[in-house]
């Protein structure tokens, strides 16, 4: 196998594994927070409104770490600095 | 595919390169600037109000509330710095409803951009509020080994700000591409709008984090008083 294919075949395992392994993690942290945000509106209906604010900035930032996973499966995918030197040096 | 509007280049000249997300940046700018400016011109204070100032006036004044409300400060220096940017990136993001139009947010570029802008923003509002040594002794806080981990975090945090907003909008316009040659015509549009609540929410998010960032740099003192305070009292 040569190295141009072999470079293709790991970005798009890596890829899939990223966003795969990489999305767990802050799915059940959002479940949680979210799981204690309504039980504390439930108790407290008149401070909904600081509680959903501080869960959505909250929500954001746990999230962000999966948006890096999807960030990094990306670059590997459709901007991957590897594939275009391979391609590069194979062309010229 | 393209993924961002940085690689749509609409016009070349020499070294100076025009993208599409320079073009997009400055429609919104042009929008936002001219619209206030045509609202702003006629303003009345008596009890016959345009629809247009009715607009800006419950926007401002949301903005306000929220700002006191996460700061616990009078909102009055804050307004045009994070004000701004949530206009700008919620017009950035809610102009996707124009077909032919890329959010400027969904490049790596503007994001950064404006977090910067964030990361400037919050030692200049900590040193015109407190001066340069009182700012500058949050770093050592709580002691000497905590310098290291207070400068890397307030870079990360930065980084963070800008691959969230870029992630979250890059994220629906690949989103509906993929979808487009899968399932079109019904199943992209729903996604689309997905993508508009998206935008919203992280517009409101990225306002809300740096003015919580400078608020954390600014008032670090009067919230632990207020905080006892309370404590007393209850």
């Amino acid at each position: 196998m040569d190295a141009l294919s072999l470079i293709g075949m790991v970005s798009v395992i890596t890829a899939g594994l990223t966003i795969a392994i990489g999305s767990i993690g802050p799915a059940l942290g959002e479940a949680r927070a979210v799981a204690r945000a309504l039980s504390a509106i439930a108790q407290q209906p008149d401070e909904s409104a600081t509680i959903t604010r501080t869960l959505f900035v909250g929500l954001a930032m746990i999230e962000s770490t999966a948006i890096y996973c999807f960030v990094v499966a990306m670059i590997l995918i459709f901007a991957n600095p590897f594939w275009d030197a391979a391609t590069a040096a194979a062309g010229g | 595919m393209t993924i961002s509007p940085d690689g749509i280049v609409l016009f070349e000249w020499g070294a100076f390169r025009l993208t599409a997300t320079v073009a997009f940046t400055w429609l919104v700018m042009f929008l936002l600037a001219v619209g206030c400016r045509l609202v702003t011109r006629g303003l009345s204070t008596g009890t016959r109000l345009s629809r247009w100032q009715n607009l800006l006036e419950v926007l401002v004044t949301s903005i306000q509330e929220q700002i006191r409300q996460v700061s616990h400060q009078d909102p009055g220096d804050y307004l045009p710095f994070v004000g701004t940017l949530f206009l700008f990136i919620a017009t950035a993001n809610l102009l996707n409803v124009v077909p032919g139009y890329m959010a400027p947010t969904g490049s790596l570029s503007t994001t950064t951009a404006l977090a910067i802008c964030v990361f400037i923003a919050v030692p200049l509002y900590g040193v015109i509020q407190e001066g340069p040594l009182a700012y500058l002794s949050h770093y050592v806080k709580p002691s000497w080994l905590m310098l290291p981990f207070n400068i890397i975090g307030e870079i990360s945090r930065t980084i963070a700000l800008a691959v969230r907003l870029y992630g979250n909008i890059m994220s629906g316009t690949v989103l509906v591409a993929i979808l487009l040659s899968l399932t079109p015509y019904f199943f992209p549009v729903v996604m689309q709008l997905l993508g508009l609540l998206t935008g919203m929410i992280q517009a409101y998010i990225f306002a809300v984090l740096a003015m919580v960032y400078i608020a954390s740099a600014t008032s670090a003192h009067e919230r632990t008083a207020g905080d006892d305070t309370t404590e007393q009292g209850a």
